[in-house]
């Protein structure tokens, strides 16, 4: 008779087949048979977090900077109900996430138990799929499934609620399967026919831009390889979602910067002024598109992704590719070679006037800001990291807000997964719990959370995991003292009503730094800047850098509500020479 | 209007709305109706009638048709996000005026009355197959068969011959000839 294991068992007999390495996680009532086995797997290494959320997104970071699924366990009710937001962020950005939750007994499943909720329900909408385990005998099969959904086709966040009694039952354990097809979920759609029109596309067009996302991340470093050889070889210009940043290095000449409602406004013009788009692994984010009426206009628009729904979601396209972004890269690169025949040289002269015109919207320089030697600008600061942290390989995490904006516009990447941002949720406090997650799978690599002051406090108490595991982050503060977002949208928008946004009370970082047990610099004007940041670069524990930022700076370019993309509003510097400081605000 | 002060882009014009009979294969499972629903509800998506139940018992495959309406664009998003969901089998999409496929719902109509005008209510439903489930000398409980508006329409007439009570399910389809959806 084969030998039979706990629920517990199982479960860590899955992690270990699925090659899971780190958990993240808090213990609770419903969850201890889990956490009772955890001593007999010493190939997989539990993560301490000091609030769920914390869990959910460490193991974001963790995901994100890897590739690989990331792993959290958590307690019945509150711990599922506080997991939930992490859950959210990671369903909208793509993360694969595998959640485990303990739930209330069986035979107390609907009676309000103590710390029960109905966690399946509450995370149905914010999870590729969810699993109420009711009997044992099916664990192992869920389990694996598990990893296969969260980790197929467009990645995202599972929960797996494991009731108590099934922990202590005792089954069977399977190994993983190869899987049989899920449902026809595995998507590589595409034919050869439908590669040869894009790149006939291609040939045909002379104002040609790439518009590429977190698809290209989420397809593995193998596809950020592949795009570039294709920019390379069409020479094409090329433009970035916020989530596709270092898909293609964000130094390269080809590269036009972030588009968007806070994009280059070279990058914004040419989509808008483009004859051919191809989106390669985005989705027409409404911060991406701006006014749909007025979006990219003049264009043929080809969507390549590995979600069907994510076509013709927004923006009808003339030619969709479902498919998975390196295979669709690389059929298209292979015919390109094949059909031409000295391509990059034909393909330059016909685009030369389109680089032209990109030429000139970039000297407008719209991501130019006046600096001072009295006050640290945050753009400055921003790149004074960058130029101090460029030589290694660097690590960001952000939190949300203009500090995110400004990380984005100022700090070059030019390897995929080496940013980790909430972009489509929009998460305050998600950097430092995912800047953790970063480190646990990268021990050695400097790792830095960009951060707001408003933000921090969010999950500030995750400094303690960081101190705890010492896991040396670096918590690089931007501090206004102002929800600095809010703010600005309230001086553009809400007739300077600041109402709410400013914090009266913020604790003394520094002083906080210590208290955590880590360590604690504050930078107040620009001439300390770099020796400080050099200083924390150089400590090997977690860091909490209070720099103190200009209060009223506002985050350009921007794309006003409402608005086309050639309708931007650029910074002071501009509006000062084309007197429209006053116009320009109420084009908002 | 005032002029929108969101940082969200306003809303463009809305294309033709049109009614569409959605039918999803699933496999019947706990909580399977609530994901699909909740797709519906959680995107905003409308849901005029909605009909469940086991088709196969042996592969364990429930057949779900849900009426709804939308442009031809949030058509096409709802068939894909099914598509995605993972006791999802398979998703067909009719346009209710589509000439292949049969619609039917059926009501119960329940009529309380003297025998004279039951048997005129009997007659105002004769083109839609109507049975009589239950009979007494005061009441009467027929079935019948019939669109959606034509039953719309009974309820309407009948209301003078002393109908009560009616209970409706939603629409089930099925294509004409010897094509098969699944």
């Amino acid at each position: 008779m084969p030998k039979l294991y706990s629920g517990a068992e199982i479960v860590f007999k899955c992690l270990e087949d699925q090659k899971v390495e780190h958990i993240f996680g808090y213990p609770g009532g419903a969850v201890l048979p889990i956490y009772d086995e955890l001593k007999n797997h010493p190939t997989i290494k539990h993560i301490l977090v000091r609030h769920e959320q914390g869990a959910g997104h460490a193991a974001e970071g963790y995901a994100r900077s890897t590739g690989k699924p990331g792993v959290v366990l958590v307690t019945s009710g509150p711990g599922a109900t506080n997991v939930v937001t992490a859950l959210t962020d990671a369903y909208m950005d793509s993360v694969p996430l595998v959640c485990i939750s303990g739930q209330v007994p069986t035979h107390l499943i609907g009676t309000d138990a103590f710390q029960e909720c109905d966690t399946t329900g509450i995370t149905r909408p914010c999870t590729k799929h969810n699993w109420l385990v009711k009997d044992i005998n099916d664990l192992p099969r869920i389990m694996h499934e598990a990893f296969e959904v969260a980790t197929t086709g467009r990645p995202g966040p599972v929960l797996v609620d494991i009731p108590k009694d099934i922990q202590f039952a005792k089954a069977k354990y399977f190994k993983p399967k190869k899987e049989k097809k899920l449902n026809g979920k595995i998507l590589n759609k595409f034919n050869q026919k439908e590669i040869d029109q894009l790149v006939d596309l291609m040939k045909k067009a002379s104002k040609p831009v790439f518009y590429t996302g977190g698809g290209v991340i989420n397809s593995g470093p193998k596809a950020s390889e592949l795009l570039r050889e294709l920019v390379a070889l069409t020479g094409f210009p090329i433009t970035s979602t916020l989530q596709g940043l270092g898909a293609y290095p964000g130094d390269d000449n080809q590269f036009l910067g972030m588009l968007g409602m806070h994009g280059t406004y070279e990058a914004n013009n040419a989509m808008h002024d483009c004859d051919l788009l191809i989106n390669i692994g985005a989705r027409f984010d409404d911060r991406i598109t701006g006014k749909i009426d007025e979006f990219s206009p003049k264009s043929t628009k080809v969507h390549i992704d590995i979600d069907p729904s994510s076509i013709n979601k927004i923006v009808k396209v003339d030619l969709s590719i479902v498919g998975d972004v390196s295979d669709v890269i690389k059929s298209t690169t292979k015919t390109l070679k094949k059909k031409n025949l000295n391509l990059e040289k034909s393909n330059k002269q016909k685009i030369s006037k389109w680089w032209q015109q990109i030429q000139k919207w970039r000297t407008k320089q719209s991501l130019n800001f006046i600096n001072s030697n009295k006050i640290i600008k945050p753009q400055h600061a921003v790149q004074r990291l960058y130029e101090l942290t460029k030589n290694q390989d660097t690590y960001i995490t952000t939190e949300v807000g203009q500090h995110q904006m400004w990380a984005a516009q100022h700090y070059k990447f030019n390897k995929p997964n080496r940013w980790m941002t909430s972009g489509g949720l929009g998460t305050m406090g998600y950097g430092l719990p995912a800047a953790i997650g970063v480190q646990v799978a990268h021990p050695k690599k400097l790792v830095v959370d960009i951060a707001g002051e408003a933000s921090i406090l969010m999950t500030m108490q995750e400094i303690s995991t960081a101190v705890q595991y010492n896991l040396p982050v670096k918590i690089f503060i931007l501090n206004n003292q102002y929800m600095g977002m809010v703010r600005q949208w309230q001086e553009l928008l809400h007739e300077k009503n600041y109402s709410e946004s400013y914090s009266e009370a913020l604790p003394d970082f520094v002083k906080l730094a210590e208290a955590y047990g880590c360590v604690g610099i504050r930078a107040e004007s620009p001439d300390e800047l770099d020796e400080k940041i050099e200083e924390m670069i150089n400590i090997d524990r977690p860091v909490i850098f209070d720099c103190h930022v200009d209060q009223a700076e506002n985050c350009y370019p921007m794309i006003p509500s409402g608005k086309p993309h050639n309708q931007m509003l650029l910074g002071p510097k501009d509006q000062e020479e084309n007197k429209i400081t006053g116009k320009g605000k109420s084009l908002v | 209007m005032a002029k929108s002060k969101s940082a969200y882009s306003t809303p463009s014009k809305l294309g033709k709305i049109d009614t569409h009979i959605i039918v999803v294969w699933v496999d019947n499972e706990a909580s399977v109706l609530s994901r699909v629903v909740g797709l519906f509800s959680g995107r905003g998506y409308n849901i005029e009638s909605l009909a469940v139940a086991e088709v196969d018992h042996k592969k364990n495959l429930s057949r779900i048709t849900i009426v709804t309406t939308g442009t031809p664009q949030v058509i096409e998003q709802i068939v894909l996000q099914l598509k995605k969901l993972v006791p999802v089998h398979n998703v067909a999409n009719f346009k209710r005026e589509d000439k292949k496929v049969i619609f039917k719902e059926m009501a119960l109509l329940k009529i309380v009355a003297n025998s004279i005008k039951i048997k005129k209510a009997l007659n105002t439903c004769k083109k839609y197959n109507p049975v009589i489930l239950d009979k007494t000398n005061k009441s009467a409980v027929i079935q019948i068969t019939a669109l959606r508006r034509e039953i719309d329409n009974m309820i309407k007439n009948l209301k003078p011959l002393g109908l009560v009570s009616a209970s409706r399910t939603g629409a089930v389809a099925m294509t004409r000839g010897a094509e098969i959806l699944n």
